[in-house]
This record gives structure tokens, C-alpha cells and sequence, in this order.
């Protein structure tokens, strides 16, 4: 594309093409191909009410739907160097950035915030599919090391839904080293005695699910999310064979160990909600609690923070 | 209701009840005596029965298709438990079922396994014969009880640990070490329940506890009474010898001080009340937990390691 094509022909197109119905009040789905009608979608949490397909949400979306209230607080990510290779294919990464930037209206893949969950608080550190295939670079990175630091700080629970390709490849080998980074981010919410959280959204595949996506207390998955390590086109041109249905699907990892549960969209807040009472409120109401170890927040004197 | 051989005298004074209850159009209160007498003998002979069950009445007991299993206990006993799968390395084996919950107000891991109740429950827990992945699912999730100050409750309900190839190939023997290596090692308190069948390996590797309990019933052993006759006797027909020699019941394990508590079952056995017996279990494992709750974890550490250390040491009582 160049600037003929992003600037001129939607002009064009809305002078040629003929009035109809606008796109986007009607989503086709996938599995089924049902078409239905955007409000429908949305009251349903972009789950087909014909099928149960469950569809990609965006940042928005999942963060919505999982705190109280739908009431959250979003953090500013600390900004990185753009485009530390000067990495160009067909064309410059840091033009891709732009355009996924002024497309999703976001600095990076993923999105951080902290609120409570059935009143506990929880920080959040949710993947931006739209923005590049939710790849981890530099940024993702920076955006799990800061949701972690928030997590210790605040002395909260880390939950994290991935839903990424894998690795940037623009960001080459810095892009490899995130999946050690990450690890280490997370394992200091651990080595705090935090619960860390995984909730595997479609997709999961490549060094995401390699580093810090399945290291979780616990693993919580979507229906029929796409969850691996390599790509099923590179298994089937490797091994030379038809993969089987199901592979690589959420229902096929709970049967290999390797998630704790499936859980329906309308019920995962709910299921969020009850882990974090039992991991965080283990005590009878009425029994004395202890202090916690650590304050909070700094707070001074006068009890202003 | 199923009914055991030994309870055959029972089963048919019970028959002649349900027929006198069907019969409608006679002489009501004739029918009520005749029922009433008919019942207190009914009580009278469960009574007697059950006083001097045999070790292998006891196998049978312990086995019965309608006794409580895990999923029962936790139906019963356990608000909102949270099923948590999954070894992280090869499968989910549901012959061992783990999760956390809350019992009587409190955060609990519980572990057990379950033996399923009908011909596909049965084979999707394979019959709670556990593979190495279900050990190794135990150990992570006591891990993470340990993790997170959260004490473990086991019920043990298994013939055995599943003796195939493919268990064998995993490490079927690995798994189970390392499970009783964690049923050690946490520092939360630790309570096993054996609700009916405590078998051998498959068992001990959810229940090097702090605190075992037992139900009057249930057994537990080195090996099945079936297993050891084959063995020692050279034929499974000896069972019942093998079931005596054996000790495997919970009074003579109370003796032997591997029980630490029996817990008494209704008249005629747990599956004649399930409720009650349920009710009765958790009421124990509750006394329990509360005293073993007001423990540093490093005492109830050091104390389960102790206590470990020193069986058979001291020889039988
Ligand atoms: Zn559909």
C-alpha cells in the first residue's frame, strides 16, 4: 500500500461504492459463518450464540469484562527504542509500527492495568492481537516487567492473557531474549507468594507460550484457543503428515496436563473471581488477619499517601 | 441397594419389608406392626454383622459400589471447588482429582482419588487406578497449597497405583516417590482420610500425613488381599487368609499406630448413610485441621517427618 491506497481509494470507495449496510453492525462468524448482528455480539462477549465459537476480544473487551464494575485503571508503559535493528521485509518495521499504532491506537501489544476482581485486587497485563499478531518485542517485554513491579508493589495477584503469534521477528534476537526476561519477571511475583495467573486466549503460540505463558500457578484457557509451540503449517511440512483435529486446541491441552481447565467466556470472570477469594481470603470472615507483611502504598504521617 | 454376600439374611428380611410397604389394601396397622418388628430385627442383625466384620467382610465393605467416593466427599463438604488439571508434562489423569475449594469457611486443597460410580465414569477415571501424570499432578498442586499457606486434605480411595506399560515407561515408581517426597516436604498442615480403599503405593502417595484418619470400614495395605494370596499362597482363592494375615483393617492399623483416628460408621456402613458419614468425616477432618492449624510450618514439617521416621521403630503396641 502507499499513501494512494490508505488516503485516496477510501474516499474513492465511498464515492463508487453504492450505500448498503455498514460492515461492521454484522459479524460473520467464523466457525459456523452465521452472521450476527454486532449488538447480539456484544451482549454475548463475542461468543456465536449459534456455535459457542469464541472470538478474538480486543483489549477493551477482555478488561471490561473481568473487572468489577468494569472500572480499571490503565498504566503508561515506559516507551522503548523503536525499532532497534532498523529491520525492513517489503517494508521498514518502523513504518509497521506506525500503521499498527494508528490502527489500534496503542504504543504496543499489550495493555497493563490493575482494579479488583470480586474485590481483590489484581493487575492485569492483557496482549493486543490486532497490534501486529500480539507479537512480543521489546515493548511486551517492558509491559510484563512493569504489570509485575505493579503486581509486587500493590501486593496483588498478576493475571496475564496472552494471545500473540510469538516472538517479533522484526526485533530479532532482542525479541528471543523477552521470553528470559519475561520469565524472570514473573517468577519475582511468584517468589513474593503472588498468585500468577495465565488466562490463554486465542492465539498462544511461539516463545510466548515458551517462556512466561506456561509458567502460571494457574492455567486457565478459552474454548477452542490455539495453544503451542510451533506453527501447524511447520509441523505438517516437517513431518510430512495431516495434524488431527483438535490439535493444538484448548480441550487438547487440558488432556496433556497442560492447562488446569476450559473455562466458557461467561463464566471466566466468575471462575477469576472464586480463585482469587480462595487463594486470597483462605480464612474463615471473622478470624483475625495478620497485617500485611509489607504497606501497600507508602503512606506518611498524616496517613496521606 | 447392592447388597454384599454376608448381608445376604439382610437383604431378604429388607425384600419382605418393601413388599409388606407395597401391599396396601389389607389391614393397615397389622402391616405397620409387622413392618416395625420386622425392622428392628433388620437393625438388630446389621448391628451384629457389622460388630464382627471379618477382614475380608471389611475388603468387601470398603469396596461397596455405594459408598461415598471422593466426588461425593466433596459435593458434600467442599464449597466452591475449583477442579485444577493437569502434570504440566504428558497428561491429565482423572483417576486422581485435585482442587482447591473452601471447607467450613476455609481455603483447602483436596486431592483424592476417585473411582468413578458408573460403567463411563468408571473407565474416564480408570476405576482411580492413577498413572504416573496423577501422582505428579498431586505433587504440583501440593506445591502449590504449600505455596500459598493453604493446607492439603487427601481422601485415598484406590486398589493401587495402574500397573500397565505405559505407567511403567512414564516412571510409575518415580511419581509416587516424589509424591510422598511432597506429602514430607510441605510446610501446610496435611490430613489424609482413607474413605475406602488404601491400596499400597497408589496410597501412601497422598498420605504420609500429619494426621491419617480412617473410616471403621475402610482398609488399607501393602498389597490387595487378591494380590497377596496370588503371591504367597499361589492362588487368588486365599484372599480371605491373606485378608486376615494381612492387618488391614482400621482397628488393627490404629494399633499398629499407622492410624492416627477411626471414625465410626452409621449402622450397616457408610453406604447405608452417606450424609451421615460424610458429615461425621468432615467433622474429624475439621478438629483436625484446627489443631494442626495453630502450628509454625516448620513443626508440622518436622513433625510429619518425625512421625514417619519412627514407624516400626517401636515395634507393634
Ligand atoms: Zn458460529
Amino acid at each position: 500500500m502507499n499513501w494512494l491506497t490508505n488516503f485516496v481509494r477510501p474516499e474513492i470507495q465511498q464515492w463508487v461504492r453504492p450505500k448498503e449496510v455498514p460492515d461492521n453492525l454484522w459479524h460473520k462468524c467464523h466457525q459456523c459463518g452465521h452472521m450476527i448482528f454486532h449488538r447480539d455480539l456484544e451482549k454475548n462477549l463475542s461468543v456465536c450464540q449459534h456455535c459457542g465459537f469464541h472470538m478474538r476480544l480486543t483489549v477493551k473487551q477482555r478488561l471490561d469484562m473481568l473487572f468489577d464494575d468494569s472500572f480499571y485503571q490503565r498504566i503508561e508503559l515506559p516507551r522503548v527504542a523503536p525499532d532497534p535493528l532498523k529491520f525492513r521485509d517489503s517494508k521498514r518495521y518502523s513504518d509497521r509500527l506506525k500503521e499498527a499504532q494508528g490502527k489500534t491506537l496503542e504504543q504496543d501489544a499489550i495493555a497493563v492495568a490493575h482494579g479488583t476482581m470480586g474485590g481483590v485486587n489484581v493487575v492485569v497485563a492483557a496482549f493486543n492481537f490486532q497490534f501486529m499478531g500480539g507479537s512480543m518485542g521489546m515493548a511486551v517485554g517492558e509491559g510484563l516487567v512493569a504489570a509485575a513491579e505493579l503486581a509486587v508493589l500493590q501486593d496483588a495477584p498478576l493475571v496475564v492473557i496472552p494471545s500473540s503469534g510469538g516472538a517479533r521477528m522484526q526485533e530479532g534476537i532482542l525479541s528471543l531474549m523477552q521470553m528470559a526476561r519475561t520469565t524472570v519477571a514473573v517468577d519475582r511475583v511468584k517468589e513474593k507468594g503472588l498468585p500468577y495467573i495465565v488466562l490463554l486466549a486465542d492465539p498462544t503460540t511461539g516463545g510466548v507460550t515458551a517462556s512466561f505463558a506456561m509458567l502460571g500457578d494457574i492455567h486457565i484457557a478459552e474454548p477452542g484457543a490455539v495453544i503451542g509451540f510451533a506453527g501447524q503449517r511447520v509441523i505438517e511440512s516437517t513431518i510430512r503428515e495431516k495434524l488431527p483435529d483438535g490439535f493444538q486446541r484448548a480441550e487438547y491441552l487440558l488432556d496433556h496436563g497442560m492447562v488446569d481447565m476450559v473455562v466458557h467466556r461467561h463464566r471466566l470472570r466468575e471462575t477469576l473471581v472464586r480463585l482469587l477469594q480462595l487463594l486470597r481470603h483462605p480464612k474463615p470472615p471473622g478470624e483475625v488477619v495478620p497485617l500485611p507483611r509489607e504497606p501497600i502504598l507508602p503512606v506518611d504521617g498524616d496517613g496521606r499517601v | 441397594m447392592n447388597f454384599l454376600d454376608f448381608e445376604k439374611p439382610i437383604a431378604e428380611l429388607e425384600g419382605k419389608i418393601e413388599e409388606l410397604r407395597h401391599l396396601s389394601d389389607t389391614d393397615e396397622i397389622n402391616i405397620a406392626d409387622e413392618v416395625a418388628r420386622l425392622q428392628a430385627k433388620v437393625d438388630k442383625l446389621l448391628k451384629s454383622t457389622y460388630a464382627k466384620l471379618t477382614p475380608w467382610q471389611k475388603t468387601q465393605v470398603a469396596r461397596h459400589p455405594d459408598r461415598p467416593h471422593f466426588s461425593d466427599y466433596v459435593a458434600h463438604l467442599v464449597e466452591d471447588f475449583t477442579p485444577l488439571a493437569g502434570d504440566r508434562a504428558f497428561a491429565e489423569d482423572r483417576a486422581i482429582i485435585g482442587g482447591l475449594g473452601r471447607f467450613r469457611g476455609r481455603s483447602v486443597m483436596v486431592i483424592g482419588h476417585e473411582k468413578g460410580r458408573d460403567t463411563e465414569s468408571r473407565v474416564r477415571h480408570n476405576f482411580g487406578m492413577a498413572r504416573p501424570e496423577g501422582y505428579r499432578k498431586a505433587r504440583r498442586l501440593m506445591a502449590m497449597a504449600d505455596r500459598f499457606h493453604i493446607p492439603v486434605v487427601t481422601l485415598v480411595d484406590t486398589a493401587g497405583a495402574y500397573p500397565g506399560v505405559d505407567a511403567e515407561a512414564r516412571g510409575q515408581a518415580e511419581a509416587i516417590a516424589r509424591a510422598i517426597e511432597s506429602c514430607l516436604a510441605i510446610r501446610v498442615p496435611l490430613i489424609t482420610a482413607i474413605i475406602g480403599e488404601g491400596g499400597s503405593g497408589g496410597a501412601i502417595a497422598l498420605a504420609a500425613a500429619n494426621t491419617v484418619v480412617m473410616l471403621e470400614h475402610s482398609i488399607y495395605s501393602v498389597i490387595s488381599p487378591e494380590g497377596c494370596a496370588s503371591i504367597l499362597w499361589r492362588s487368588g482363592d486365599n484372599a480371605q487368609d491373606a485378608a486376615e494375615a494381612l492387618k488391614l483393617t482400621a482397628q488393627d492399623l490404629h494399633r499398629l499406630g499407622v492410624v492416627d483416628l477411626v471414625v465410626p460408621e452409621p449402622l450397616g456402613g457408610a453406604h447405608r448413610a452417606r450424609n451421615q458419614t460424610m458429615d461425621a468425616l468432615g467433622d474429624t477432618i475439621e478438629q483436625s485441621l484446627t489443631a494442626l492449624l495453630a502450628l509454625d510450618g516448620g513443626v508440622l514439617r518436622a513433625r510429619r517427618r518425625d512421625k514417619f521416621l519412627e514407624m516400626g521403630r517401636q515395634g507393634v503396641h
